[in-house]
């Protein structure tokens, strides 16, 4: 079983002190992410990225991959005892969570989040490894026009699931594009937008594009009005759920899961989407719909599985075809670039130790989770005490340091205050940072594919439409912008983001 | 009545056509080649031609529809948070890491409405000394704890 065979591999891997402890490292920082109000994890990985250059790319994409799903379930304590979601995707956690926290019954929900998330990424890592390698195999036969219609979709697809004006986010890819295209042009050798900068030479690094926009900017976004949080400070008991509680709670996991998973795999999805649609269809098919809002237990139960899922599942089109599905997938790729792999299809087969040894740390790193949460959950309760006004400024210093560090540069640190102001008035103009990430990392490469398609079709750009999957992708992409400006469905779409 | 109806779509459209028209003007020079050999002006001429479209029309929306001006705009934050990251980077290389940590602690922990003189003082110490010992120490990175201005 060649199965069996992968998965031997992985565990190999995953299973040395080294990785475990790396593992049990990226999940505990996730963890403290997640539960630390006003730093996502997309700032977090950022930050830590310099850490990692320096590590085996395994060990480096483990702790990152730890560090992503490990925020999800921080970011469900924070909702459910302060009613304060750590990360965006536990925004409908906090609504059923901490009503069930004020009615005494806490210890309960964290430990519905907890085992629902364990449940869930046990079951979307089980899919990772089985839909995995079909994909990559017809990635394999990707030409250059399909890749480049491959992330065509997979902008559009972000544009999609963006909040808001769907202009101001195909705005912000294409200025993300733009920006990408800052240092030297491969083919030509010309320093582009580079004004005879020499640090502009090799580019904008995305660490600094992502720090900028998403460390200081939400930084400064949070200091617009600050709030005294109010800690749910009693003694939190009933932590283990009843048999009549896992009752109730077995079928929203399973939806949750099953629905994450999917939307997961999407481009542009991930987990905030993930948790959003689980809730809404919880709260449809349940048949208690009218205590949701008031403390139901499925409310907690759906979304957090669905995140945890949606959170790895997103890893499959990163590894098998080198899209990136959220900004967080995009530091991913960044990541591995640095490490010297070129993300794509070719990763499982040229490196199938790192590829397996990354997908069954996550199982291990699940269970850690559980572990870390259930038992801890005192510490972590602990740790939302610490005010925001002692956190912001070190979280700058951090942020500072990882900056200067990438290439020993001030220059850098101007450049990450500059997108820290960028991102800023973006914010407030009701322009997400997230697409213009996602389009920086792509811009490079899609200038190349386009370059690559043309130089085959001897300059006929027919050729995105003659080729039946490049086709079938522009189609895909097509409907969805279709569907999204139909003013129905787009209702619907502004109902579910309403909560943030 | 103003003619700007929505200034988060007005100045979000300025935004993006400022931005086209830099990138524009700055890829005039390049050379923009063929669809068969794309020069490396051809990418990004598209690409800002495109954004100057969409900010038109974003702009023009800002006219047009009347939406809530944005709120609660925090100019203290703002800058204080800008300027401590760029006193951090101008003192790290000569003033050393300690120094460039206490003074971007001090300068950002200053916006804040919470803002108290010695829980900052100490948060200010306690982190130049952390990151003295963790950062420079134990993890090597090539940062003076005492930069030449100090004589170090």
């Amino acid at each position: 079983m060649e199965l069996l065979a992968n998965l031997y591999i992985g565990l190999e891997v995953a299973l040395t002190p080294i990785n475990l402890l790396y593992c049990l490292g990226g999940v505990f920082v996730g963890t403290l992410v997640g539960v630390l109000p006003g730093l996502g994890p997309t700032a977090t990985i950022a930050m830590l990225l310099p850490v990692t250059f320096g590590l085996p790319p395994v060990s480096a994409l483990i702790m990152l991959a730890g560090i992503y799903y490990g925020a999800q379930y921080g970011g469900s304590t924070t909702a459910i005892l302060i009613n304060l979601p750590g990360e965006s995707s536990s925004v409908v956690t906090a609504i059923d969570g901490y009503q069930m926290a004020r009615q005494g019954r806490a210890g309960l929900a964290l430990s519905t989040a907890a085992l629902g998330s364990f449940f869930a990424g046990s079951v979307a890592t089980v899919l990772l490894v089985l839909f995995a390698p079909p994909l990559a195999e017809v990635a394999l036969k990707f030409g250059p026009s399909e890749y480049f219609s491959l992330m065509v979709l997979g902008l559009v697809a972000s544009v999609i699931l963006a909040h808001g004006s769907l202009l101001k986010a195909v705005a912000m890819i294409i200025l993300g594009l733009l920006l990408g295209l800052v240092g030297t042009d491969v083919t030509s050798g010309v320093p582009r937008f580079s004004f005879d900068v020499p640090e502009l030479a090799d580019g904008i690094n995305f660490v600094i594009v992502a720090m900028g926009m998403f460390g200081l900017g939400e930084i400064i976004r949070n200091l617009e009005n600050e709030q005294v949080r109010d800690v749910f400070s009693k003694k939190i008991t009933g932590l283990w759920p009843t048999l009549a509680d896992l009752k109730q709670i077995v079928a929203p996991v399973l939806r949750g899961t099953v629905l994450g998973s999917a939307l997961g795999i999407l481009p542009g999805g991930g987990a905030m989407l993930a948790s959003f649609a689980a809730y809404s269809l919880e709260k449809r098919v349940s048949r208690n719909s009218a205590n949701f809002g008031k403390g139901a237990i499925e409310g907690v139960a759906a979304p957090e599985s669905a995140n945890n899922a949606g959170a790895q599942t997103s890893f499959i089109p990163m590894l098998t075809l080198g899209i990136p599905s959220n900004p967080v997938m995009a530091l991913m790729i960044g990541a591995m670039i640095i490490q010297g792999i070129q993300p794509g299809p070719q990763v499982m087969t040229e490196q199938p130790v790192l590829f397996w040894g990354v997908i069954v740390s996550m199982w291990i790193g699940n269970f850690f989770l559980v572990v870390l949460n259930l038992p801890m959950i005192g510490l972590w309760v602990r740790m939302l005490t610490v005010p925001y006004h002692l956190l912001y400024p070190a979280i700058l210093v951090f942020c500072a340091i990882g900056v200067f560090s990438l290439n020993n540069a001030d220059f850098d640190v101007y450049l990450m205050a500059l997108f820290g102001v960028l991102g800023y008035v973006f914010a407030k103009l009701d322009c997400e940072p997230a697409p213009l990430l996602l389009g920086f990392i792509l811009g490079p490469m899609m200038e190349e594919y386009l370059r690559r398609a043309m130089v085959l079709s001897h300059g006929d750009p027919t050729i995105f439409v003659s080729r039946p999957i490049s086709l079938t992708m522009l189609i895909l992409a097509a409907i969805a912008l279709a569907v999204v400006l139909l003013p129905m469905i787009r209702k619907t779409r502004e109902e579910a983001f309403q909560e943030d | 009545m103003s003619i700007i109806k929505s200034q988060k779509d007005f100045f979000a459209g300025l935004l993006f056509i400022l931005f086209s028209i830099g990138f524009l003007w700055l890829a005039k020079d390049y050379n923009f080649g063929s669809a068969r050999r794309m020069g490396p002006a051809f990418f990004p001429i598209v690409l800002a031609s495109a954004l100057l479209v969409i900010g038109v029309i974003i702009g023009i929306r800002g006219v047009a529809v009347t939406e809530e001006p944005p709120r609660g705009f925090t100019f203290k934050g703002l800058v204080l948070v800008i300027v401590g990251t760029l006193l951090f980077g101008v003192l790290v290389r000569h003033a050393g890491v300690v120094v460039a940590t206490a003074v971007l602690v001090a300068v950002s922990a200053f916006a804040s409405q919470h803002f108290k003189l010695m829980p900052t003082l100490v948060l200010a110490v306690g982190l130049a000394a952390f990151c003295a010992v963790v950062f420079v120490y134990l993890l090597g990175l090539p940062m003076p704890i005492r930069g030449p201005w100090l004589g170090g």
